[in-house]
């Protein structure tokens, strides 16, 4: 069997792998913070860290949405964020892939809807993917990553087929 | 000792006369003063002037179903006498208003506006009228910490009553950031007034992840409760269930075994070493120093990783349970957090001998950002941020829990109050922690890990207070009569500290304040609940 490093090794290689085959080229993410305690955000930098560094196998977090392929957001949506959310949703260029990271963002979490939580991310912008977890791990992120190239391939095959 | 508390009280009792109305006692650590609320700000100011009492915490409480009144309670610490007095005022639903004391007391400041905006109760005179924790699209007749107000009611957007700080010359720019950054960092809203490079202004329009956390704790199991606690902050998650456990068991009076107690103290030194040393590593990030912050990350992963070798959780989450801890450690356990920490210790060192004989780093870290004393004094701030600026306070040695008061340690102090100190500061305690832990692994006392709570008295309050990495974190807790949440109150290390951050940018340049702002290091997620 082999060692949980070298799994995560294996993850980061099928990732640049499956990269390369659904887009052609790296992924850019762009972090919305929708309202989290911070213990997402943290495993999200986890992986800009020198042990897992997917910033090697080809994905980077941008500053910006305009540059992004992909949404990682964190949090269950505060009302104090919905509008930050939305307006990042409609500046990010398309497909627009959202992935829901840890617990809140998935469902609400132990918060749940609230006076001031709307209780999920899918409440207020479509999500391509849910990363469970409090937080999730390093791992499970990148495992997020991948399905949401999985889906992605699989809509624009349907898409593909539909113009037939 | 404790006669000489009670000598110091029946003598406070007398210079404030007929002030208070009643006084008595909370536990063994707390007295509770009640005063009408036309003599909050004398006796309020003579505790924090006079008696130099810090203002701990502030809460405010609609108790309209247990006698009729809203309440507030002011609590200052004493730490000389390791005790607090509680300043309880009670307020009538037909007028809801109260003089404020922030003039004469700045720290209160943040309070008096919260409980504004959540229980409708108006500061008089207050310097500040704008909202705080609701923004301003939010109707201001409608208070969400009324019991009458359901916890899922969303409210209506209004015309909003936000606004920032004027200026009236030309040679002022505006500059917006936020609350989305351009990182994986959490939102928050700046608006700098600039002239050239420099920073005449800082308004920061926070309070973006207020998930009403509070209030979403209210009727709530207390086992149920604490793993909401934990959840308020990621990164000092430990800090929370840890203050809301010794909330709940000094409410019920219980002494948790003392093996508990030193596993408590080690998870929690365990929690501030994996903050410092990123912190350190980020804080490089400030001024590109890539190496810096590479090294930061590696040796924070180290310490994750083993946090989820010996606790099963990256950020410590799930150990702490009410009357004790959920997890004991083994040997082998033990063996490896030594071995581990001895690693950590040696490669930190030299991370700490690269960055401090960098002539860049230094440059840019000396001078920046300085927090004056008497800011820091004035505002109450805690934690790294006050000991940078020459304010000696830790809630470790001030009024020790868990194990504190059965291991030797040194609390460091630098006086200049800038981003060079506060960095000073987390190396001095990374190398303060690993001795605690050292300490603690010697004397590991054997026995139970868990004491059963009984039934918890309604409708009386209790604290519980921990060290974060950030600073003191407090606890206030009141149970109703069926052991639910019947209020809870965080004040954590970031809400005392928010406020001198925009001081502390005054006059340097724009670029700088992201560094200025990382050595800080506040969890936005903390203060925002």
């Amino acid at each position: 069997m082999k060692s949980g490093k070298e799994q995560t090794a294996d993850l980061r290689w099928t990732l640049q792998k499956r990269m390369k085959e659904v887009l052609g080229r790296s992924l850019h993410i762009r972090h919305v913070d929708s309202g989290s305690c911070n213990g997402c955000d943290f495993e999200m930098n986890t992986l800009t860290n020198p042990i897992y560094d997917i910033q090697r196998f080809g994905v980077d977090f941008v500053a910006s949405p305009r540059h992004a392929d992909m949404l990682m957001v964190t949090g269950g949506v505060t009302r104090h964020l919905e509008e930050a959310l939305i307006k990042t949703y409609n500046a990010a260029s398309e497909p627009k892939m959202v992935v829901a990271i840890g617990a809140c963002a998935c469902g609400g979490g132990m918060f749940g809807r609230t006076y001031a939580n709307y209780g999920g991310v899918d409440q207020i912008v479509p999500v391509y993917v849910y990363v469970p977890g409090c937080p999730p791990r390093p791992e499970a992120i990148i495992e997020g990553i991948l399905l949401a190239l999985d889906r992605y391939e699989e809509l624009s095959r349907n898409k593909g087929e539909n113009k037939r | 000792m404790e006669k000489t508390i009670k000598q110091w009280l029946s003598r406070m009792k007398q210079q404030l006369g007929n002030k208070v109305r009643s006084m008595e006692q909370n536990g063994a650590q707390e007295t509770v003063m009640l005063v009408e609320k036309t003599e909050l700000p004398d006796v309020c100011y003579f505790l924090w002037h006079e008696k130099k009492g810090r203002l701990f915490t502030m809460v405010g409480n609609d108790e309209r179903d247990i006698h009729g009144f809203f309440a507030l309670y002011y609590v200052f610490s004493f730490d000389s006498f390791r005790h607090f007095i509680t300043v309880k005022t009670l307020i009538d639903p037909l007028d809801p208003t109260f003089p404020s004391v922030s003039v004469q007391l700045p720290a209160a400041n943040w309070y008096e506006r919260e409980v504004k905006d959540l229980l409708g109760l108006r500061p008089q005179g207050h310097p500040d009228p704008r909202p705080l924790i609701l923004h301003g699209d939010w109707p201001e007749d409608l208070h969400p910490l009324r019991k009458d107000f359901p916890l899922d009611r969303h409210a209506p957007r209004v015309q909003s009553r936000e606004s920032f700080m004027p200026y009236d010359s030309e040679d002022v720019t505006e500059i917006p950031v936020g609350p989305i950054h351009a990182g994986i960092i959490e939102p928050g809203h700046f608006r700098f007034g600039a002239v050239g490079d420099t920073i005449l202004h800082l308004d920061a329009r926070l309070f973006f992840t207020h998930r009403g956390l509070e209030k979403a704790n209210e009727g709530m199991p207390l086992e149920k409760a604490l793993f909401l606690a934990e959840r308020i902050c990621g990164v000092c998650a430990l800090s929370h269930s840890t203050a809301f456990a010794q909330a709940a068991e000094r409410l019920g009076g219980v002494t948790i075994p003392p093996r508990a107690a030193y596993l408590r103290t080690l998870f929690l030194e365990l929690e501030r070493l994996y903050n410092h040393i990123g912190d350190v590593g980020n804080i490089c990030a400030g001024f590109g120093f890539a190496v810096g912050v590479s090294q930061g990350a590696r040796l924070k992963e180290t310490l994750q990783q083993l946090n989820e070798r010996v606790a099963g959780h990256r950020y410590l989450r799930g150990i702490i349970r009410l009357g004790g801890i959920r997890i004991d450690i083994t040997e082998r356990e033990k063996e490896d957090i030594v071995r581990t920490l001895s690693y950590v210790k040696k490669e930190f060192q030299e991370l700490v001998d690269l960055l401090f004989s960098h002539d860049i780093a230094m440059n840019r870290m000396a001078t920046t950002g300085v927090l004056s004393l008497e800011h820091a004094n004035q505002l109450e701030v805690v934690g790294v941020a006050a000991r940078a600026s020459g304010r000696s306070v830790d809630i470790r040695r001030d009024q020790p829990y868990a194990a504190y008061d059965q291991v030797s340690f040194h609390v460091p102090v630098y006086e200049v109050g800038d981003v060079l100190s506060r960095v000073r500061i987390r190396v001095d305690e990374v190398l303060e922690s690993i001795a605690i832990i050292e300490q603690l692994m010697h004397s590991l006392p054997s026995g139970d890990t868990f004491t059963p709570l009984p039934p918890l008295p309604p409708y009386r309050s209790a604290m519980g207070w921990c060290e974060s990495p950030r600073g003191e974190t407090v606890h206030w807790l009141m149970v109703g009569p069926d052991q639910t949440v019947y209020r809870y109150r965080v004040r954590s290390a970031t809400y005392s500290n928010w406020p001198a951050v925009p001081l502390a940018v005054k006059g340097n340049i724009v670029p700088d304040f992201p560094l200025i702002n990382k050595s800080f290091e506040l969890c936005y997620a903390c203060c925002d609940r």
